[in-house]
């Protein structure tokens, strides 16, 4: 043969596969992503509460694990399916096979131990998890992506499906910076316009609103009005509310609870239902 | 002598409605015989050039090797510029998704530039179109020289060129398009004995997209965004759109956190102390006491007052 360079093209090249969701402006935001930068700030602890708490206001709710590489979501839920999304990537099961009823009344689709080579996702992957988020939310009120820590392409590939963005932060200054970095990418990466953030662990009333106004004049100061930058470029951040740091988080993490099933009435559980409540408001189609 | 691919038209001896054995399909089950006699190669013979390479096999070459030949004479046909021997249009959209599904797995950054001579059509009106054919070639020549043998360059159609520049870091592209622009601009053209003519190009250039469902058109359309800034802005000039490297300053860091130490009394100074101190003052510390569950939400979990 001589030099022809000519690839078989993928059948499932970049553009046959679903369309993207994100940057669909004005559209009902039912696929949140959940991220945090900084790992162990209580990303999936929050994700699968929050899920709860919507699911109690009546919403049909799904949590993606999409922390593929240290999938961990089926520890916070005691769930331990046949089924994954690594059988659905690998083509041994079907979707709907592998949508776990999880306590709270809402479902899972968990990454499974085999996602720990997808580190890196290929083209394939990328379709098949766009085309999984895209038939997910046709049958759910909600799909919340639960991904991993960091700004890996994984990660920022996950967001880019979503249509929302709850970042998850704590008042320290290696979850704040962390945070920042994540949002400073979701800028100027992927065009974005706004994030919501929560703050986990405040010990003082106002930390949270006091953070977001710290973070958002960092962000005007040094990505919005940077020098090069086309004016107009903003980045708006929406405080979603504090989860007080509460003992009770702990306990139920360590019994591998849900907080808002072992103690409703917590403060911890009141606030992530009062996110809930704040995030149906603005982002869930009545 | 057989064609391994004659095979594929053939039915399984089993059974006509049976899934094809792909053991048995791609196993050569016959000896057909391709008579190039009944082949109609004329024109393939006549697109290859008359009394060139593929008129005939040569001494001792087997049909099928000939075959194979005239087929690899066409495959590069069909994807090369007749006028300057660079990839052409089509090369060009294959080798562009190509890089698109290699760099989702990689992660690498791929720089596609385009490249559009400057006032081509004076050229052409003043010096005819034979003189701008050989500019074509001239800058086809010259954009060769200045790429690795991985990248692939590209007329794009017209006066414009594109180049493919793959594993291409993001601190380079813009020396290299540079480059190119310099190379093009010092170079001169011979046109007539004794008459010389320079000419210059205007670079726009975009790394590929890393963003989900990205498509080659996107990836074209951001390459040409810059191409027409760069000529808004004066031609001969270079515009690629920089991938932003997020980092996060000591500046930007140190802002993140000054006010809650300084202006916010309620953090008394302490809040670096209290958050990197001890870490048994942290949230996780109180569970090991029982009296702490649920009964003591109000108070923060780092006073140090629950700490014993």
């Amino acid at each position: 043969m001589t030099g022809v360079v000519i690839s078989a093209p993928a059948p499932l090249a970049l553009n046959s596969g679903p369309a993207p969701l994100a940057g669909q402006a004005g559209a009902v935001g039912k696929v949140l992503a959940v991220t945090s930068g900084k790992g162990g700030v209580g990303k999936t602890f929050f994700s699968a509460n929050l899920a709860a708490a919507l699911a109690k206001r009546g919403r049909r709710v799904v949590v993606l694990d999409a922390d593929l590489g240290l999938a961990n979501l089926d520890v916070v839920l005691n769930l331990h399916p046949n089924v994954t999304l690594h059988d659905v990537f690998t083509g041994k099961a079907r979707l709907e096979d592998a949508i776990t009823q999880a306590p709270g009344g809402f479902w899972a689709l968990l990454a499974g131990s085999g996602m720990v080579e997808y580190s890196r996702l290929n083209t394939d992957m990328r379709n098949e998890f766009a085309r999984i988020v895209t038939a997910l939310a046709t049958q759910f009120d909600v799909v919340l992506l639960d991904t991993g820590a960091g700004i890996s392409d994984v990660v920022l590939f996950t967001i880019s499906l979503a249509n929302q963005v709850l970042v998850v932060a704590t008042p320290e200054p290696t979850s704040l910076t962390d945070a920042y970095a994540t949002i400073k990418v979701l800028a100027m990466q992927q065009g974005r316009r706004e994030v919501r953030l929560v703050v986990n662990q405040t010990s003082r009333v106002g930390d949270g609103r006091a953070i977001t106004t710290q973070l958002q004049q960092v962000l005007n100061r040094f990505v919005v009005n940077a020098p090069g930058k086309a004016p107009g470029q903003a980045m708006k951040i929406i405080h979603m509310g504090d989860i007080p740091a509460d003992p009770a988080v702990r306990q139920a993490v360590m019994r591998r609870q849900l907080l808002l099933q072992m103690l409703p009435g917590c403060q911890a559980s009141l606030a992530v239902a009062q996110i809930a409540a704040k995030l149906e408001e603005v982002t869930v189609a009545k | 002598m057989s064609i391994n691919l004659l095979n594929l038209y053939q039915t399984s001896p089993k059974s006509g409605t049976e899934k094809p054995d792909l053991k048995l399909v791609t196993q050569p089950l016959s000896t057909a015989q391709v008579d190039l006699q009944t082949l109609q190669l004329g024109d393939a013979r006549a697109l290859l050039g008359h009394g060139g390479a593929a008129s005939t096999p040569l001494d001792g070459e087997s049909q099928t090797a000939y075959l194979q030949r005239v087929i690899d004479l066409l495959c590069d046909l069909s994807l090369k510029d007749p006028l300057t021997g660079l990839a052409n249009r089509r090369h060009f959209l294959a080798v562009l998704e190509r890089e698109l599904s290699i760099l989702a797995r990689s992660g690498e950054s791929t720089l596609l530039l385009l490249l559009d001579i400057d006032h081509f059509k004076r050229v052409n009106d003043t010096y005819g179109h034979p003189v701008g054919d050989k500019v074509l070639q001239a800058v086809a020549a010259c954009l060769r020289s200045c790429v690795r043998p991985k990248d692939t360059v590209v007329r794009y159609g017209g006066e414009e060129f594109a180049v493919v520049l793959p594993d291409c870091h993001v601190t380079f592209g813009m020396v290299i398009a540079e480059r190119m622009r310099e190379m093009i601009q010092a170079m001169s053209v011979a046109v007539s004995p004794g008459v010389t003519i320079t000419i210059t190009m205007s670079i726009g250039g975009s790394y590929a997209p890393h963003v989900a469902g990205s498509r080659s058109a996107a990836w074209i359309e951001l390459s040409d965004k810059e191409l027409y800034r760069a000529k808004t802005n004066g031609r001969n000039r270079v515009c690629i759109d920089q991938p932003l490297l997020v980092e996060v300053s000591p500046e930007e860091k140190n802002q993140l956190f000054v006010d809650f130490s300084q202006n916010d009394s309620r953090w008394g100074g302490s809040f670096y102390g209290e958050l990197t101190g001890d870490a048994s003052n942290t949230i996780e510390a109180p569970a090991s006491d029982p009296t702490h569950g649920g009964g003591q939400q109000d108070r923060p979990a780092n006073n140090r007052e629950n700490v014993r």
